[in-house]
């Protein structure tokens, strides 16, 4: 008889590798435990990581769900729990709850072309879909990232990105705020791309970011033609038991940690320009 | 063989315009080239040409003192570049930089300035497009100040 593994239990998971991607965010490699037998986890789900005698925060899994052995993160560094996370040791453990939510519609993209788009961090969540269209790159139709950086220094995933772009069938776009020096590519808002990306009519769109960033992205991916049952979204609250049970993430009538974090846009279209939500 | 005509007509900024409003555009316009590094106008200098781009990458360019220029925005194929030439002092607020080879249609403003004086419905037609692209450079523009990246 299987044991299910209760979800509010930290299994402690130690740091295999630390990899810092720009001044402030870094990508932690956790080994996982040897005796989980399960899935890895659906791209576009998160872990509550249990930093001891800290706190716990949720975070996305970046990493790639073939590689059931380890969990990626990336994180970036913006409070005492977040910056002790991103200075971690190699070989100490942190304590890891999940992986939670839902995630983004990989059985509905078979076959479909498929449009992520993404500003700052919130290409971290969308990578573990890039990861998984590549390794069945038959099974979908055109795959377009579109990505947004503060500067040309905040980009995520540098390297990854140009191997990407080099994958048949595959466009990345990419482009910055502010350019700084020496930088030779596209400055702009990421709603500036579309008119560089060959937008197929049918594609699946799932975009992550700040809030009032997705807001535009989906007014602009609608004025393209895209219907709004064809686009997904990422949000984010602040998820504390991650089950459902506090209410700590409640958005309108959804908690975010169990509903979503991926939702289809008509769902939560009458919630996102509510300020006090 | 590409003509003027066929580029102009097929570039978006003039999709759906008339043959005779083509006709009288064909009269103001030009093939130019520019090299990777080329400055296509600077900051300051008399603005009565703007620009079709057909293929490359314009950076638009702030100068700044005692720092390199600062690019507040990059254009590419299918864009337009520049409207200065359209309003008085006629003036460029930008430096507009070379990235890549750029190949592009120049429109001599001060020549379609004098036609839409003379043919008001394509005086319309033009403002019409400008306005466009002026609405959309300024939402752009607000929303890269609001730095939504950043951590608040």
């Amino acid at each position: 008889m299987a044991v299910l593994a209760n979800p509010m239990l930290p299994v402690p998971s130690v740091v295999r590798q630390l990899v810092k991607e720009t001044p402030d965010t870094f990508t932690l490699t956790l080994e996982r435990d040897r005796g989980h037998h399960g899935e890895s986890f659906q791209p576009g789900q998160f872990s509550m990581l249990w930093v001891f005698g800290v706190g716990e925060l949720p975070i996305s899994i970046s990493g790639d769900p073939a590689q059931h052995d380890q969990l990626v993160y990336t994180v970036r560094s913006v409070g005492q729990a977040t910056h002790k996370l991103v200075n971690s040791t190699v070989g100490n453990a942190i304590g890891v709850r999940g992986p939670f939510g839902t995630g983004w519609p990989i059985e509905a993209a078979r076959g479909r072309d498929l449009l992520l788009l993404a500003g700052g961090i919130g290409l971290a969540p969308l990578r573990p879909v890039i990861y998984h269209v590549l390794q069945h790159r038959q099974d979908f139709g055109r795959l377009i990232v579109l990505y947004g950086s503060r500067s040309p220094r905040d980009l995520l995933y540098r390297k990854e990105l140009a191997a990407w772009a080099r994958q048949p069938d595959t466009q990345v776009l990419v482009t910055v705020d502010y350019g700084g020096l020496g930088w030779r590519g596209h400055v702009g808002v990421v709603t500036t791309l579309f008119k560089y990306a060959r937008l197929p009519r049918r594609s699946i769109a799932m975009v992550c970011g700040p809030e009032i960033m997705m807001r535009f992205v989906i007014r602009d991916l609608e004025t393209q033609g895209l219907s709004p049952e064809d686009i997904y979204l990422s949000m984010e609250r602040n998820m504390k038991c991650a089950v459902g049970f506090c209410g700590h993430c409640q958005y309108g009538p959804h908690f975010i940690c169990k509903d979503g974090p991926v939702f289809p846009y008509p769902l939560v279209r009458p919630l996102l320009d509510k300020y006090e939500l | 063989m590409e003509t003027l005509e066929r580029i102009i007509s097929e570039h978006p900024f003039f999709a759906g315009l008339e043959s005779y409003y083509t006709q009288l555009l064909i009269g103001c316009a030009s093939n130019v080239r520019f090299d990777a590094g080329d400055y296509i106008f600077r900051e300051g200098g008399e603005a009565n040409t703007f620009y079709l781009l057909r293929a490359g990458k314009v950076a638009l360019e702030v100068a700044a003192p005692q720092h390199k220029p600062i690019i507040v925005s990059t254009l590419g194929e299918g864009e337009i570049l520049g409207w200065s030439w359209l309003l008085p002092p006629y003036q460029w607020k930008f430096h507009a930089h070379a990235v890549e080879m750029i190949r592009a249609i120049a429109l001599d403003g001060k020549c379609l300035r004098d036609k839409c004086e003379q043919n008001h419905d394509l005086g319309y037609e033009i403002l019409k497009r400008f306005a466009q692209i002026i609405e959309q450079r300024l939402e752009t523009t607000r929303l890269q100040l609001l730095d939504v990246y950043a951590v608040r």
